[in-house]
């Protein structure tokens, strides 16, 4: 598809969970998602969202985050990959599954950002 | 001046000691004003330095940057990570095309940390450390009273950039964690200039 979702978050939980929610909304997109440190715990990851947009099927990524070292290490990523990927400062959960609903039916570019922007919390 | 291969490691080297034994102090800075775990990143990040070099010694001053920022970037897990990493990473490139003066060298990485972090000087951040420390340096003036007098101004500031942010008003008075790993690094390059 035209489209992938990416999800960051601190938390291992809080992007998987995040990953079922809206992969009931959207079956057929590809989701990945780069969770907590490489110990699981609390924090972020470069390499883990490395993997994520690597693992990722979308042409382009849709990358949603939660909290600043998140945003921080994606936009590190975003300056080294030749993969497009745009990032949403919006609510991580509300943003990413009405994203992933406009993707899963081949929505353009315009529209997902369109329905995206009352989201836009930071 | 323009920093040696052999200044620029010892200074890595010693700013690698001091995390290591400062750890202690930094998290109970960030206990007052974040979440506590700064002294616990950063070491973690020294660490990983020092596995990095024992793995393979830099040759080149954008080896010796590089390698120091992915340990950073990899290993500390907090904001400090992608923020130490990406200064490094920008000296890293800037010292593959050119040979940096120091001062200039130093505006990189700051100018770094500003992207980064969007952010600027007056915010409480590291950037209260690097700036006046950069601006010292083009001037051939860095010295410990610069680093002493960037942490005094910074502790007065009401913090409008991350975690301690939320603080507002209750940040005044305290050292922002990040200022004092960065006076960390810059004692170290004192001393190893010196040294």
């Amino acid at each position: 598809m035209k489209y992938g979702i990416v999800i960051v978050s601190h938390s291992y939980d809080i992007a998987q969970g995040v990953k079922k929610l809206i992969s009931q909304a959207a079956p057929d997109l590809s989701i990945t998602t780069a969770g907590g440190t490489e110990d699981e715990e609390i924090g972020s990851s470069l390499e883990k969202i490395q993997q994520a947009v690597d693992d990722n099927h979308g042409e382009e990524i849709l990358a949603f985050y939660d909290l600043g070292s998140s945003k921080m290490n994606l936009e590190m990523l975003m300056e080294m990959t030749d993969k497009k990927i745009h990032k949403y400062d919006v609510a991580l959960v509300e943003g990413a599954y009405t994203a992933a609903t406009l993707a899963q039916v081949d929505s353009p570019l315009d529209v997902i950002e369109k329905n995206l922007q009352p989201l836009k919390i930071k | 001046m323009k920093l040696e291969l052999t200044t620029a490691k010892k200074w890595i080297a010693l700013f690698v000691e001091k995390l290591e034994n400062n750890m202690a102090v930094l998290n109970e800075l960030d206990t007052a004003i974040g979440d506590g775990d700064h002294g616990t990143n950063m070491k973690r990040g020294a660490e990983a330095i020092t596995a990095a070099f024992a793995k393979k010694e830099p040759e080149t001053l954008a080896d010796l940057y590089k390698t120091t920022a992915f340990a950073m970037i990899q290993k500390v897990g907090g904001a400090s990570g992608p923020l130490y990493g990406t200064a490094f990473l920008d000296m890293s490139k800037a010292e593959k095309s050119d040979e940096l003066e120091l001062g200039d060298l130093l505006q990189i990485g700051t100018d770094g940390l500003k992207r980064r972090g969007q952010s600027d000087v007056g915010m409480k951040t590291m950037i209260d450390v690097w700036q006046p420390v950069s601006e010292a340096a083009k001037n051939n003036q860095l010295n410990q009273k610069v680093i002493d007098d960037a942490l005094a101004k910074g502790k007065d500031l009401v913090a409008t950039k991350g975690r301690a942010s939320y603080l507002e008003e209750k940040s005044k008075g305290h050292i922002d964690p990040g200022s004092q790993s960065s006076a960390y690094l810059f004692e170290s390059l004192i001393e190893a200039i010196g040294a």
